[in-house]
């Protein structure tokens, strides 16, 4: 049973952090041009 | 001769006219476009026109970041848009981007700040947050959920499923507390304005749910609900973005073209100096530079100058009006051969947009009385919900089962029913409009495409819609010689009908020195021979242009002489679109009763009529006739597009069941239309029909799984057999068949009559909407 107190905070801790992530690449404007980042990949620069 | 003194005396008379005429830009006020950041760097952003792969992108940043004082140019390849960051101490200097842009070769124009697009962009923010929340929560509430699920058939202490309970409490409360909010806030506005919205159940039941599944992890009971109500914000918020994205998506490219087509005047300051301005900053009173060749931008009075207007973006007229000093001008009219002073009126008293602008919010209030699909199943649906929820919990306290068991089933009832009737029809609307979007299509409003669906009688416009929005040449006798040098010295003219020769003749290069002479031509001398393009009397061709007139009376005539030879006359005249008898062929083997109402003379509609295979058209008709026209045939029974571009089409735009303008149309005709169609072809009108009709079938697809559905889900919740288990599956089964559905909408949307010579090149797979 003491394992579920170790593991629930855990898992729920990565999906936090997944979800910071998200809302931190949201907020930074990565989300803005989906269609030129596909080309942007291809600049060698 | 006399007529050379004429023109160089006119030249002289007007040497800073002239100059006016011929300099490209002038002292631009662009303060209004940049915006300073708290920390001093400024920025502003650009609508970019001709960006078309990953190379332009490319091209623009590199060539734009050495520039002195900028620190950063990014491209968006989304909505074609450029923004600029200064450094901190440099001055913002948008006049050399734009000539940057331009030796790149790209049109480019500044935007205000601000904007409807910028507003709807933060709104799409905000509900993509709140939809990551609610993704974050129900993935990991289900984790817990199911664990307990398993745990009760199973071997799960109390202990442990209590534990389990509390952990999704304290997930959920927060993020439904913060993803439900555009939920929450609909239905409390909903409510102030006396109304109750599809919000409201939703609201109601989340909040419900909540409470009930607090309460029940209080008494340690086996269910909790929790995950249900997350789960429903999740699906809901999919259909709420979707939504959201097609309409951001329209509304920033409306508003590139609205700033590349350039909103903008030259103001002429007491001083007498010219000032280039945004159209907004234009107070009544204040004294334009109309210069030749330039559409007017506001209404006004003449002060000073002669000229004559190609209003037919105004009333339809194709022949030009002159006006000289005191005359009425009207935006959107054309300005022909010579510069005017104009001084803003306000727009009061009977001027012609007012009367316009009233007829329209008439018939705009008419028509938002019709209902579209999506209010229809909302008016069913939420007294039905309401209804079937209240005689669960009666029907349960009768059945002596207790008021928490009743309220329990009761709120199952409103919880498992909105889900897949709220992505039934965003999911079509979403996948419909992008497809028609790649055909150059623009959707103004979500309910267009029902609209279109149920049209059966088209009417069109005849200028600008029927026919081509510029002149084109067209017949009369000439020496290709003669074509090819008019249309070099056409290209010095900033004279509307100048473009016709150009477009004729190809690319060409203009002849070094030649010069303007508003109101008379253009002149150069090449080898010691001087040419002239321009009216008749200016190269002494009256004989030639009678003749020219003779043959086809709708024509214009623009006139060449080299020297002393013979003159040319060439026919300039508006042409069909080159897909216009098509398109009304296509129509009518449809089954589509086909008019042409137009304020034109009633010869050239007549022409244009026969030339279509049109019989029934009508001539010379105010905005008032044509309201009376529309409303006459929808009183009849018929579902009416109109097809307009003119000012004097706004107001039947707006009367008829659905509306259809070209880009080139006018502000009010835009804003008044359901849709706009770019380029040249009219194919687009058979498109918007067909994939209305696809869309529409596919939303009556989705409402009716949904009905079936909700018939088949209440009665289980309300006789309480609903698990949470069985309410997850079909919440989420449901709203997955009804998007699967919908993505049938992105499936071909032109129908077979079209050739394919003028189908629009097929469009590059796009992943996503938004």
């Amino acid at each position: 049973m003491n394992v579920l107190l170790l593991v629930i905070p855990i898992a729920l801790g990565l999906g936090l952090l997944g979800l910071l992530a998200f809302l931190w690449a949201l907020r930074s404007g990565q989300y803005d041009d989906l269609e030129g980042a596909e080309y942007r990949v291809l600049h060698d620069d | 001769m006399c007529c050379t003194d004429m023109a160089l005396a006119y030249v002289e008379a007007h040497a800073s006219w002239g100059a006016a005429n011929t300099k490209p830009s002038l002292g631009r006020d662009h303060s209004a476009f940049v915006a300073v950041a708290p920390d001093g760097s400024a920025r502003a952003e650009f609508a970019v026109e001709g960006v078309r792969c990953a190379a332009c992108m490319k091209a623009i940043e590199r060539g734009l970041a050495p520039m002195p004082g900028v620190a950063s140019a990014r491209l968006n390849f989304s909505d074609r848009r450029l923004a600029v960051t200064w450094t901190r101490e440099a001055e913002p200097d948008v006049p050399a981007i734009l000539a940057a842009l331009e030796m790149l070769g790209y049109t480019a124009q500044p935007f205000a700040p601000g904007g409807l697009a910028d507003a709807e962009a933060a709104e799409t923010k905000r509900l993509i947050q709140a939809l990551a929340v609610a993704g974050f929560a129900s993935m990991n509430v289900m984790l817990l959920a199911i664990s307990v699920w398993a745990g009760n058939i199973s071997d799960m202490s109390p202990e442990n499923r209590d534990l389990f309970h509390w952990i999704q409490a304290v997930i959920v409360l927060p993020a439904a507390a913060y993803a439900g909010r555009p939920f929450y806030e609909g239905a409390v506005r909903g409510l102030r304005a006396g109304r109750v919205t599809m919000d409201f159940p939703i609201t109601l039941g989340v909040v419900l749910t909540l409470v009930m599944s607090v309460v029940e992890s209080l008494s340690g009971a086996t269910h909790a609900y929790f995950d249900g109500a997350v789960m429903l914000l999740f699906f809901l918020l999919i259909g709420r973005v979707l939504d959201q994205a097609m309409r951001q998506r329209t509304r920033a490219f409306a508003e590139n073209l609205a700033a590349l087509r350039c909103e903008r005047a030259t103001l002429a300051g007491p001083d007498g100096g010219l000032r280039d301005v945004p159209l907004a900053e234009l107070a009544p009173g204040a004294r334009i530079l109309v210069r030749p060749g330039e559409r007017v931008p506001a209404d006004g009075l003449v002060e000073n100058g002669t000229s004559d207007l190609d209003q037919s973006l105004v009333t339809g007229e194709t022949a030009a009006v002159a006006v000289r000093g005191g005359d009425r001008v009207f935006a959107g009219a054309l300005n022909g051969s010579g510069a005017l002073t104009v001084r803003v009126t306000a727009a009061a008293g009977a001027s012609l947009l007012d009367e316009v602008e009233g007829l329209m919010r008439r018939a705009l209030e008419a028509r938002s009385r019709a209902l579209v699909l999506a209010d229809r199943a909302t008016r069913l649906y939420v007294p039905f919900v309401h209804a079937g929820a209240a005689l669960t919990f009666v029907g349960w306290l009768a059945a002596g089962a207790g008021w928490h068991a009743a309220l329990l089933d009761a709120v199952a009832v409103l919880i498992v029913s909105p889900c897949a009737l709220g992505l039934a029809i965003p999911a079509v609307q979403v996948v419909a409009a992008g497809a028609l979007f790649r055909e150059g299509v623009l959707l103004n409003d979500g309910t267009a495409l029902e609209r279109f669906a149920q049209v059966d009688t088209v009417v069109f416009d005849k200028t600008g819609t029927l026919t081509l929005p510029e002149p084109t040449l067209s017949g009369g006798r000439y020496a290709p010689a003669a074509l090819e040098s008019a249309a070099r010295l056409a290209l010095s003219s900033r004279h509307p009908m100048s473009a016709a020769l150009v477009a004729a003749a190809g690319p060409a290069e203009p002849f070094p020195g030649a010069q303007e002479a508003a109101g008379l031509g253009v002149r150069a001398v090449v080898g010691g021979v001087e040419l002239r393009l321009g009216s008749a009397r200016f190269c002494g061709a009256e004989a030639e242009a009678a003749a020219a007139v003779a043959a086809d009376p709708e024509a214009s005539v623009i006139c060449f002489r080299a020297g002393d030879g013979a003159p040319a006359a060439f026919p300039v005249r508006q042409g069909l679109r080159p897909d216009a008898a098509e398109v009304v062929a296509g129509l009518a083997a449809l089954g589509h009763r086909v008019l042409i109402l137009s304020g034109d003379r009633a010869a050239s509609v007549e022409a244009v009529a026969r030339r279509l295979g049109i019989a029934e058209w009508e001539a010379g008709l105010t905005p008032q006739d044509k309201i009376a026209r529309i409303e006459a045939l929808e009183r009849a029974g018929r579902r009416v597009l109109m097809v307009g571009d003119g000012l004097n089409d706004a107001p039947a735009l707006a009367a008829a069941h659905a509306s259809l303008s070209p880009v080139t149309a006018a502000h009010v005709s835009q804003a008044a239309a359901h849709a706009l169609f770019l380029g040249r072809s009219l194919a687009p009108v058979l498109s918007v029909l067909a994939a209305g009709r696809r869309a529409r079938r596919l939303m009556l697809q989705n409402l009716w799984f949904s009905a079936v559905y909700n018939v088949l889900a209440v009665p289980l919740a309300a006789t309480g057999c609903l698990t949470p288990l069985i309410a997850a599956l079909a919440m989420s089964g449901s709203s997955l068949a009804v998007t699967a559905n919908a993505l049938r909408a992105r499936l071909a949307t032109m129908p077979a009559p079209v050739p394919a010579a003028h189908r629009p090149t097929a469009p590059a797979p796009v992943a996503g909407t938004s």
